[in-house]
């Protein structure tokens, strides 16, 4: 499986970290040994044969990959093509994120570091920290936005079973963002002993590139599963949930430079994308800078950062990942604003057809299909990054 | 390298007052929005050689929970860099300590980078700190500009600066380096401990061609004594917001304040 670690041509990130006018490195001083010492040796550790052992092997035994590639037949004769389901839902811990904590664990490790902090919205990547955490033996503490601990309550019981400390983040609108801000303050105050682990394709690089190529492994497995189903190895249509874009990273990466596969990226309306209640990063930001990268950004016309709202904890953010704003920039990616009345539509609607309960992350996703204009004879992937067990009680709610 | 910025307010500053210097900051808009006058008004009369006004921001990562919720306020207050440079348009014709901005780099990119640099020139502001701005990139994108405009940009060092990295920033730098005392937000009250004492001994024993401003975690009389034993001064925020909030923006509350860092 070495090939998940080899770079993209085109839309691979430069030396600089920049995909396009995208990306960068926009930290304080109090920083940059930190992001400097990872970028020195992400590659490096990453190229390692015993790295690359340890983290298949964990992928393998511990992850539950490869995860199936499932062909929806009542969704795909419900949306008139071929509709099949990338099931990250599968992985321990319910969703994708956990192909990132493990490579990022064995990164920390590696660079000798004692403790690990993470940021979480719905709390998926806080108990994927928490797991590998436990799993290694590391200290855990996760900043989780107040509101969010309220909202996605069994995540935060389960980090605190697996031994994590779970931080309010009680500042600005108490939600990923500003959990992401306490993260980054965290880390300056503990710059020596301690390793960041981001939860998607944000942050300063090498971040997002080392978490593209950590969740690289769903494109790479969707290829061969496709190919081993049909014979071919490209869909026409790849559609993932962009919260920062880590999902949708991973499912898009091996086929970035396959002009002939449409990447469809959703992303969280909220109320609507003019309603004033809304996340919809591409259709409302402008280019900025926020946690280390320049991207595309909901703010203010002074500059100031816009709080977002999605009913989805985990798409609840005013920015993009770099890559993603480069996709959109470029126009190799369909975005998609996906309201939360049509993504808790099709939420229940997989639960009905498929016995999928989906996350409402995912929900976003699936969403998507509806309106993409599909044919009879189109192939479909849909990451679905998510199980929404954690969502059970806004289901319920909104019923 | 760069040094062609040959004389401002900061240069000359330091070029007539080596030791003891007292820099303080505040965040424009705080606690009201029509302060910025009256507190640069107030440290001016109470002594002080360089203010820092903080242009406030959303998502101040480097900043700790007084700084913070100082920003928070002043945005509530409507606080703009549009408001900011038309309450400092005529600041010159009364306050004559060097003045420097400080705040995070997108608020000055939505602003455009040439527009802030010419603003700051038309008021009067000499410096401009932005932690989040990397040097590197600074030289690439934006070093001109503000050498056009005769605006100095500051940079930062830490403990974990590497020395080859501190003779590269000393080497860029023009006016004075900012040594951050410890890995630290800002906002720290716990004193400084052997460790900070051995990292401003090892930057003072180098030598730099810049002169050097200690600051985070300066609050009260002691540390600004121990800071000024290693550097050419100190630089004093969240104890002066958290003084602002308690006893108000008058010269005498002002005086009071600096009374008590400098003596
Ligand atoms: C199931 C699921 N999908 C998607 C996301 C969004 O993150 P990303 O865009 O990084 O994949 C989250 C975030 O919490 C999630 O839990």
């Amino acid at each position: 499986m070495q090939s998940t670690l080899e770079p993209q041509t085109s839309f691979a990130v430069t030396d600089k970290g920049f995909y396009g006018r995208f990306g960068g490195a926009f930290i304080p001083e109090m920083l940059y040994p930190n992001v400097e010492e990872l970028r020195q040796s992400y590659l490096q550790i990453m190229a390692d044969p015993a790295f690359q052992a340890e983290f298949q092997q964990l992928l393998e035994d511990y992850v539950g990959r490869p995860t199936p590639l499932f062909l929806a037949r009542r969704l795909s004769e419900q949306v008139g093509a071929t509709v099949y389901l990338k099931r990250e839902d599968l992985c321990h811990t319910g969703a994708h994120k956990i192909n990132n904590t493990i490579g990022q664990i064995l990164v920390a490790q590696r660079l000798g570091k004692k403790r690990i902090v993470a940021e979480t919205g719905a709390g998926q990547h806080g108990v994927a920290t928490a797991t590998v955490c436990a799993l290694m033996g590391l200290e855990c503490i996760v900043y989780m936005g107040s509101i969010d601990m309220e909202r996605q309550k069994p995540n935060v019981d389960r980090m605190r079973m697996l031994g994590a400390e779970v931080r309010p983040a009680t500042s600005g609108s108490q939600t990923l963002k500003d959990a992401t801000n306490e993260a980054m303050r965290h880390w300056i105050n503990n710059p020596v002993d301690t390793h960041y682990i981001i939860g998607s394709v944000v942050g300063p690089h090498p971040y997002p590139d080392m978490v593209a190529r950590f969740q690289s492994v769903i494109s790479e497995e969707i290829r061969k599963q496709l190919f081993a189903k049909t014979g071919r190895e490209n869909p026409d249509y790849v559609v993932a949930c962009v919260g920062g874009g880590s999902n949708a990273a991973g499912a898009f990466y091996h086929f970035l430079n396959e002009p002939a596969v449409r990447l469809v990226a959703t992303e969280a309306a909220g109320l609507g994308v003019s309603s004033g209640h809304s996340a919809a990063t591409t259709a409302l930001g402008k280019p900025g800078v926020l946690h280390g990268s320049r991207t595309i950004l909901m703010q203010t016309e002074d500059g100031q950062v816009t709080e977002p709202y999605s009913i989805s904890a985990g798409l609840d953010y005013p920015g993009i990942g770099p890559l993603h704003a480069h996709l959109f920039d470029t126009g190799r990616g369909d975005f998609y604003a996906i309201t939360d009345d049509d993504a808790m539509q099709a939420g229940f609607n997989l639960s009905k057809l498929e016995g999928i309960i989906p996350a409402i992350e995912t929900a976003h996703a699936l969403a998507a299909l509806p309106k993409m204009g599909l044919t009879p004879t189109d192939v479909v992937v849909v990451c679905l990054s998510g199980r929404g067990d954690k969502d059970l009680s806004t289901y319920s709610k909104y019923l | 390298m760069t040094s062609s910025i040959t004389r401002n307010r900061i240069t000359d500053l330091f070029a007539q007052k080596g030791d003891r210097l007292l820099n303080v900051y505040f965040t424009a808009g705080f606690p009201n929005l029509d302060d910025t006058l009256t507190i640069l008004r107030g440290l001016q009369a109470a002594g002080v050689d360089l203010v820092e006004i903080g242009m406030p921001y959303s998502d101040p990562v480097a900043d700790g929970e007084t700084i913070q919720q100082s920003n928070g306020k002043a945005l509530e207050n409507g606080m703009s860099l549009r408001t900011l440079f038309a309450q400092l348009a005529s600041c010159r014709q009364e306050i004559s300590v060097p003045i420097l901005l400080m705040g995070y780099i997108n608020p000055v990119l939505q602003f455009g980078v040439e527009n802030f640099c010419q603003q700051c020139r038309a008021v009067g502001v000499d410096g401009v700190i932005l932690p989040d701005l990397p040097l590197d990139l600074f030289l690439a994108e934006y070093a001109e500009t503000f050498r056009a405009y005769g605006i100095l940009n500051v940079n930062l060092i830490t403990p974990q600066t590497s020395d080859e990295r501190i003779r590269h920033i000393d080497a860029e730098s023009d006016g004075f380096i900012y040594m951050v005392s410890s890995a630290s937000i800002t906002g720290s009250t716990k004193g400084i401990s052997e460790p900070m004492r051995a990292y401003f001994d090892r930057i003072r024993a180098m030598q730099l061609r810049n002169p050097r401003l200690i600051g985070f975690g300066i609050n009260d009389h002691e540390t600004f004594d121990t800071a000024c034993q290693y550097a050419n001064g100190a630089i004093v925020g969240s104890a002066f917001i958290r003084h602002l909030q308690d006893h108000g923006t008058s010269p005498e509350s002002i005086r009071a304040f600096v009374g008590t860092i400098r003596s």
